[in-house]
């Protein structure tokens, strides 16, 4: 996973390692993945897909396990945390 | 979207290690197989990312199964089965109705968490979340990383994150070192293991091992900044950037309660032949009980087999299992959770964290039915996998019937039938 792609969390360019997860960019990003219903910012919790802890908006597309899915040049992920 | 129907003789959900034994077994037969899996890749959690320099095993069953004529549907998940012998599906672009001849379950299993005041902070994570997240490409090199909770699995993924350059402060587990020490004996008898064993030992040499200690809070603000431990009776706090904390295994029985399969001691009940109370499904690897990898490979070629008829192939498989499945009753015996785990969870420790309802909430009512009216516990996206196991242990509440979808399905695809454009909206 050497080579580099750029993609964008909150409108902001952010490089990670081809291959990397939505979830993994976010991180990166230091952006948190949702907000919970009583206004916590939230994280991955189990990064196998299983708790939706992770889910994000992934080129316009709401709720994506965002662990689950491959960054891909030029992704819009969008947060609301 | 598309809504595409597919039909196997075979079908296999579930493509780690017992998923992928199970479809050579059967391939060979020359009949149609697949493979339904959630993950974008093959191998489950236990061999996600692994090429052939990292783990030659997996990479050898991996290349046993491209050998055969075995269709792979990968980043695809079962949610329904509308009627016996078909299931129905979804992938990133539309829905699957697949019809099958006979089902073998390989499930696998996922980390249990425990809720502890500040569990729900950024970087908090499970042991094996953790590792799978550096897998798909999280940098952690000079990160320091507390691995708390209990299981092989911390050891494990303790050494993997060493040699990604993190920095493990230290491993907390809650079991007493008599206890590990009699586990490990179990694991030096059994050829195969003890190999992996020793590499662990001189992988962590650097990494202090701490039993009977667990974490009882994290601290930091929105992130995770601190642990606090409790270790022999006192309360230490120990500055870390990862908290990997995960409680053992627990096994993914949702699909297999949704078709009707019978549970006992929490595990899909199985016979000889791995086949389930329900006719033509058969069930391979940790939904059976937690044995790890080997016992899934074994359960998962007997599985295979009997799906093709080779009842008598399969029964020279019944002694190593029976091997195997003793040192999976060592591991729950070993790593069986201590009591004072119970009174980790203050009433505002949010237990569910789907709709974030606390413990002082869901104590106030008698069942995990009466908590889900009431208080919505367990009816966000998860479904209860996260809270359904923690609040088993706290409160002793079993979760009831499974529904489909048993995972949240796009509206459009629920409705696939219609081929109607929908919005792309959220159903639990």
């Amino acid at each position: 996973m050497s080579e580099q792609i750029a993609v964008s969390v909150n409108g902001t360019r952010v490089t990670v390692a081809a291959g990397s997860s939505v979830a993994v960019a976010m991180m990166i990003a230091g952006a948190s993945c949702r907000t919970s219903v009583s206004g916590e910012p939230r994280g991955p919790l189990c990064g196998i897909g299983i708790c939706y802890e992770c889910r994000a908006e992934v080129d316009g597309v709401a709720h994506r396990r965002s662990c689950q899915v491959a960054c891909t040049t030029g992704m819009d992920i969008r947060t609301d945390g | 979207m598309v809504s595409a129907r597919k039909q196997f003789d075979v079908l296999i959900v579930g493509g780690g290690p017992a998923g992928i034994a199970a479809a050579v077994s059967a391939a060979q037969s020359g009949k149609r197989v697949g493979i339904v899996d959630d993950n974008p890749a093959l191998g489950g959690q236990i061999w996600r990312g692994e090429t052939a320099q990292s783990n030659s095993e997996a990479a050898a069953w991996l290349a046993k199964l491209h050998a055969w004529d075995v269709e792979v549907c990968a980043g695809t998940r079962v949610f329904d089965q509308p009627v016996s012998g078909v299931l129905r599906a979804e992938s990133g672009d539309g829905t699957y109705q697949i019809e099958y001849g006979k089902l073998i379950l390989a499930t696998g299993a996922r980390e249990r968490f425990l809720p502890f005041p500040g569990w729900t902070l950024q970087n908090v994570m499970g042991a094996g979340a953790l590792q799978a997240l550096v897998k798909s490409g999280l940098p952690v090199s000079g990160k320091r990383v507390a691995i708390a909770g209990t299981g092989p699995l911390l050891l494990a993924v303790a050494a993997y994150l060493k040699n990604d350059g993190a920095k493990v402060v230290a491993i907390y587990e809650q079991v007493s070192r008599t206890a590990l020490a009699k586990f490990a004996l179990k694991v030096a008898a059994q050829r195969g293991k003890l190999a992996q064993a020793l590499w662990l030992r001189k992988e962590l040499r650097d990494i202090p091992l701490i039993t009977n200690a667990w974490p009882v809070a994290a601290r930091g603000n929105g992130v995770v900044e601190s642990v606090v431990l409790c270790r022999g009776g006192k309360h230490e706090e120990i500055a870390c950037d990862y908290l990997a904390c995960g409680f053992h295994l627990v096994p993914n029985t949702e699909l297999a309660v949704l078709l009707g399969c019978r549970l006992q001691n929490g595990y899909v009940q199985v016979d000889d032949f791995q086949q389930t109370s329900q006719p033509n499904v058969f069930c391979a690897g940790e939904p059976t009980g937690i044995g790890g990898v080997e016992l899934s490979l074994i359960e998962g070629q007997i599985a295979g087999l009997v799906a093709i008829g080779k009842e008598g192939e399969a029964q020279s498989l019944f002694s190593a299992r029976r091997k195997m499945r003793s040192f999976a009753e060592a591991l729950d015996r070993t790593f069986a959770l201590r009591p004072e785990l119970k009174s980790l969870a203050s009433t505002g420790t949010i237990v569910c964290r789907c709709e974030d309802v606390k413990y002082g909430q869901m104590t106030q009512h008698r069942s995990w039915r009466a908590a889900k009216l009431h208080t919505r516990c367990g009816m966000g996206p998860c479904q209860g996998r996260v809270c359904g196991p923690a609040t088993q242990f706290l409160l002793g509440w079993t979760p009831e019937s499974v529904r489909p979808p048993i995972f949240p399905v796009a509206l459009e695809n629920l409705i696939s039938e219609t081929h109607e454009e929908k919005e792309h909206t959220f159903v639990m």
